[in-house]
């Protein structure tokens, strides 16, 4: 497909553009699906020393953060439809919110952390490692799991402020606006995995 | 080639779709404190399951996507299930 746009002819494919996101958003979910299936084969192995283990968790940090998420999810996707009705001022500020609420997961996060390592709960630690096996294993799964999905939000974070600049310089608009749905896509698979993040690792003592 | 009928999904729709969601969170928070045993980590990855489908069809788009997207997640969510079961053949009767 080529269309006339200021001037030039310009040839884009927002169809193939969407694909290749979602073949990338295969690839994390199996990622993410690999540490899944670990922990379901220890968990199965070891299901009372995760749920010992699991019980350390704060519920309600995480219950907080799955809403925060279900929230900054809502916002993006508004985002995408503002952008489509072109009101690229909402467009902006639904992005601008999302960040926000992005940067509250990361400070919960950070407390939560803070009050595990307080507790000498983290990789390696004299405590972890001198526990029963499954839960050593627990905390391993919860750290890095946890990490590297916290890792997955910074990402996000810079991934959706530079979409944000590009809406604010009305480079994406109205008539091309498939790098906002990309990387909502982005943000709703950071949410995606996080709804299962949550129940197994906050919800099973 | 494209000329598609741009689906727009409205602010209120997906603010519904957050209200069901946000539902669903309470409800399998709240099933951990009333303790159904083994039934418990049956019904989290349940409602998890039904949250996910939530956000794949309406705040991806799936739903107004060609439906050559929808195959093809399908398509990694069975190649995931059929991991899993053969993982789990192999760990029970190694």
């Amino acid at each position: 497909m080529s269309q006339e746009h200021s001037g030039h002819t310009e040839h884009r494919d927002d169809i193939g553009s969407k694909m290749g996101m979602w073949i990338f958003i295969f690839t994390e979910l199996l990622l993410f699906g690999g540490l899944f299936l670990v922990y379901a084969v220890y968990r199965n192995q070891y299901s009372e020393d995760f749920h010992i283990a699991a019980s350390q968790l704060n519920t309600f940090l995480g219950t907080l953060n799955t809403i925060i998420l279900l929230v900054s999810s809502m916002t993006v996707a508004m985002s995408v439809t503002a952008i489509q009705k072109n009101d690229h001022k909402l467009s902006f500020r639904l992005l601008l919110i999302t960040l926000l609420l992005a940067l509250a997961f990361l400070v919960n996060k950070y407390f939560e952390y803070s009050a595990k390592i307080h507790h000498d709960i983290y990789p390696g630690s004299d405590l972890v490692t001198n526990l029963k096996h499954g839960q050593t294993l627990f905390f391993g799964l919860y750290f890095f799991m946890t990490a590297l999905h916290g890792f997955h939000i910074i990402v996000g974070m810079i991934l959706l402020s530079v979409i944000a600049y590009k809406v604010k310089k009305g480079k994406i608009n109205s008539e091309d606006h498939v790098l906002l749905e990309n990387g909502g896509l982005y943000w709703h698979l950071v949410d995606l995995i996080w709804i299962f993040l949550f129940p197994l690792l906050y919800l099973i003592s | 080639m494209e000329q598609e009928e741009k689906h727009i999904t409205s602010y209120s729709f997906l603010a519904k779709i957050l209200v069901v969601l946000l539902a669903l969170t309470a409800v399998s928070v709240a099933v951990t404190w009333i303790n159904v045993g083994p039934l418990t980590i049956a019904l989290a990855l349940f409602i998890a399951t039904v949250k996910s489908l939530g956000v794949l069809i309406w705040f991806m788009h799936l739903k107004y996507e060609k439906p050559m997207f929808t195959v093809m997640v399908a398509g990694v969510f069975v190649l995931y299930a059929v991991i899993i079961v053969i993982t789990f053949f192999d760990y029970w009767f190694r």
